[in-house]
């Protein structure tokens, strides 16, 4: 069972981000949990959202202490959330930034495990025009966890996109080419 | 043939409402419960039910629209929470009283104060005793499942019914789900052809007047019979269920149970976790095992006793506190009824997890730790623990 903890802020889109993950894995034929850790939600304070991942029925119902991912979608909130909290030491942790490698090592506490990270911000901002880093974001973590194959997630996705945009069929395109580049353009390791 | 699905527990209910297809919704929006009066509004809009859906100003307006079109002689359901359900307090017995089939979906919350809206199970357990059916639910597929099988059990057994599950845990999480057809919910539930009702223009009835002292009392009487003889009907209805979907319910699960040395009981969407933790305590031989009521009201007084009387420490988990100075309410009832069947099992009782504070494996893992231990030296050192806070556990 794969185990994944999502980091974001009120308003970011880490629970959809969460649910969408959910529905990609499922798709694929996986059982799987998509839920948010439920806070007093404001715009803009740190959220927790999580996903379990299995081939087999889950019936475990908590939340998840020592997740196999992490994934941070405002790298603003190192620091001030403990991010690496449980992270299984195999594990990996995904980060939506700009900054490198190295900086970020050391603001996680010269942390030493498998370190990521996409600039799902700028990704989205080239192509969307606006600032939904949930797509590339969604695509890097499929690709990190090896939850499906490149060809399966675009698929998956497009289908999910054509559905979603029914109405906004001209913004399905960019939206593909967030998930491919989201998947392609994962740094650190 | 069965649709597999993901979906939350709420949305697996509220599509369960929508496939059940009843003539009157009344219900009033409360955090967890919210998004089934939310998406079945968007049923009743888009044209997928005929139901009357009536949006009242309170939980109170609620259930009593409820009563007054179920008392018609409609099928009827609602949903809600919390203090939601307090506020329908008074009411609940009318419906109950009037003996109406009524369906009434909760989201289990914590109640105020502090405020706090996260699961625990104060708000069902609050109203144990107002007359209606009570089944809870592990999962979202439980959740669905007993939705539909509710309806058929209230009408049967002419009681209305709760299908609780827990709040945010199942309503909130997206989980795998297997659905049934449409045609498969409409012919398993039929039609609602109540034997009394106020709308029927061949027979002229009146529902609720007074009744004096004697007719009170046996009218009371007949009430606590209807709840007795539920007990067949909910099997009943469940086998029926199992021949349509292959899911079969009893009014309890158990789980490894049956050479079980050490065992706890406990509801809802604890009940998984606690099955994963019975697993890595079997592979260590440790025989450990679980017990899940379904059924609270009825409570099925004669078989809890007979299914738990062979273990050497049992742990009872309650998520509501009865404030009584002593125990939470699944413990005192069910070792009541282990007190009148003369079965003696050392026995302790954890609250846990109120207000949604998580209960994690390693939690669980504690009780059947402590169970052990009473197990080798047959000495309970206290009846109640608070799972968490036991030895200054963090808050």
């Amino acid at each position: 069972m794969i185990e994944i903890r999502w980091h974001g802020r009120g308003g970011q889109g880490a629970k959809t981000a969460s649910l969408l993950l959910a529905d990609a894995a499922f798709n694929t034929g996986k059982y799987i949990q998509g839920f948010p850790e439920y806070g007093p939600e404001r715009m803009g304070a740190p959220i927790t959202a999580y996903n379990r991942i299995s081939e087999t029925p889950i019936r475990v119902h908590s939340n998840i202490y020592e997740p196999n991912y992490v994934v941070i979608v405002d790298d603003s909130l190192i620091g001030s959330v403990n991010v690496l909290d449980g992270l299984k030491d195999d594990g990996a942790i995904l980060i939506n930034t700009n900054q490198d490698i190295s900086t970020l090592r050391e603001k996680l506490g010269n942390y030493t495990g498998r370190l990521y990270t996409i600039d799902a911000t700028k990704i989205s901002r080239e192509l969307l025009k606006a600032n939904y880093p949930n797509t590339a974001m969604l695509a890097a973590i499929v690709h990190i966890a090896d939850i499906m194959s490149k060809d399966e997630l675009l698929r998956e996705m497009e289908g999910s996109f054509k559905h979603k945009f029914v109405r906004k069929p001209e913004v399905i395109a960019p939206n593909m080419e967030a998930v491919r580049r989201g998947f392609d353009e994962i740094v650190g390791g | 043939m069965s649709i597999r699905e993901r979906l939350s527990g709420n949305e697996a209910v509220a599509t369960a409402m929508k496939q059940i297809n009843p003539d009157v919704v009344a219900a009033y929006p409360i955090t967890p419960s919210t998004e089934i009066p939310q998406y079945f509004s968007n049923f009743v809009a888009n044209g997928s039910v005929t139901t009357e859906f009536v949006p009242v100003e309170s939980e109170h307006s609620a259930i009593s629209a409820c009563i007054g079109a179920s008392a018609a002689g409609s099928r009827v359901m609602s949903a809600t929470s919390s203090q939601g359900l307090a506020l329908m307090f008074e009411m609940l017995y009318i419906a109950s009283g009037l003996r109406l089939p009524i369906v009434l979906i909760v989201a289990n919350r914590a109640l105020s104060a502090p405020i706090n809206i996260h699961n625990d199970h104060s708000d069902s357990m609050g109203v144990r005793d107002a007359g209606f059916i009570q089944l809870y639910c592990e999962s979202n597929q439980e959740a669905y499942d007993n939705t539909v099988m509710a309806v058929k059990i209230a009408e049967k057994a002419k009681l209305p019914v709760m299908v609780c599950y827990d709040g945010f845990i199942t309503s909130h999480s997206v989980e795998n789900i297997t659905l049934m057809e449409n045609e498969e919910i409409q012919k398993f539930v039929g039609t609602y052809k109540p034997e009394e009702y106020l709308l029927d223009e061949t027979r002229n009835i009146s529902m609720g007047p007074l009744d004096m002292q004697k007719y009170y009392y046996e009218h009371r009487k007949d009430i606590a019979d209807g709840m007795r003889e539920a007990k067949v009907i909910i099997e009943e209805v469940s086998e029926e269920f199992a021949k349509v979907t292959g899911r079969k319910y009893d009014l309890y699960e158990k789980y490894k149970l049956d050479d079980a040395e050490i065992g706890i009981v406990v509801l809802n969407s604890t009940a998984g976790t606690a099955k994963d933790v019975v697993d890595s305590l079997r592979e260590k031989n440790i025989k450990a095992g679980l017990l899940k009521p379904r059924a609270f009201r009825p409570l099925p007084y004669n078989e809890l006793p007979n299914e738990l009387k062979h273990l050497k420490a049992l742990a009872i988990l309650d998520k509501s506190d009865s404030v009584n100075g002593y125990c939470g309410p699944l413990f005192s009832e069910i070792t009541s009824a282990m007190y009148s069947s003369g079965i003696n099992v050392k026995t302790v009782n954890y609250i846990y997890g109120l207000g949604g504070f998580d209960v994690k494996a390693d939690d669980i893992l504690e009780v059947y730790n402590n169970l052990q231990e009473i197990a080798k030296t047959g000495k309970v050192d206290k009846t109640t623990y608070y799972l968490g806070l036991e030895d200054g556990g963090e808050k």
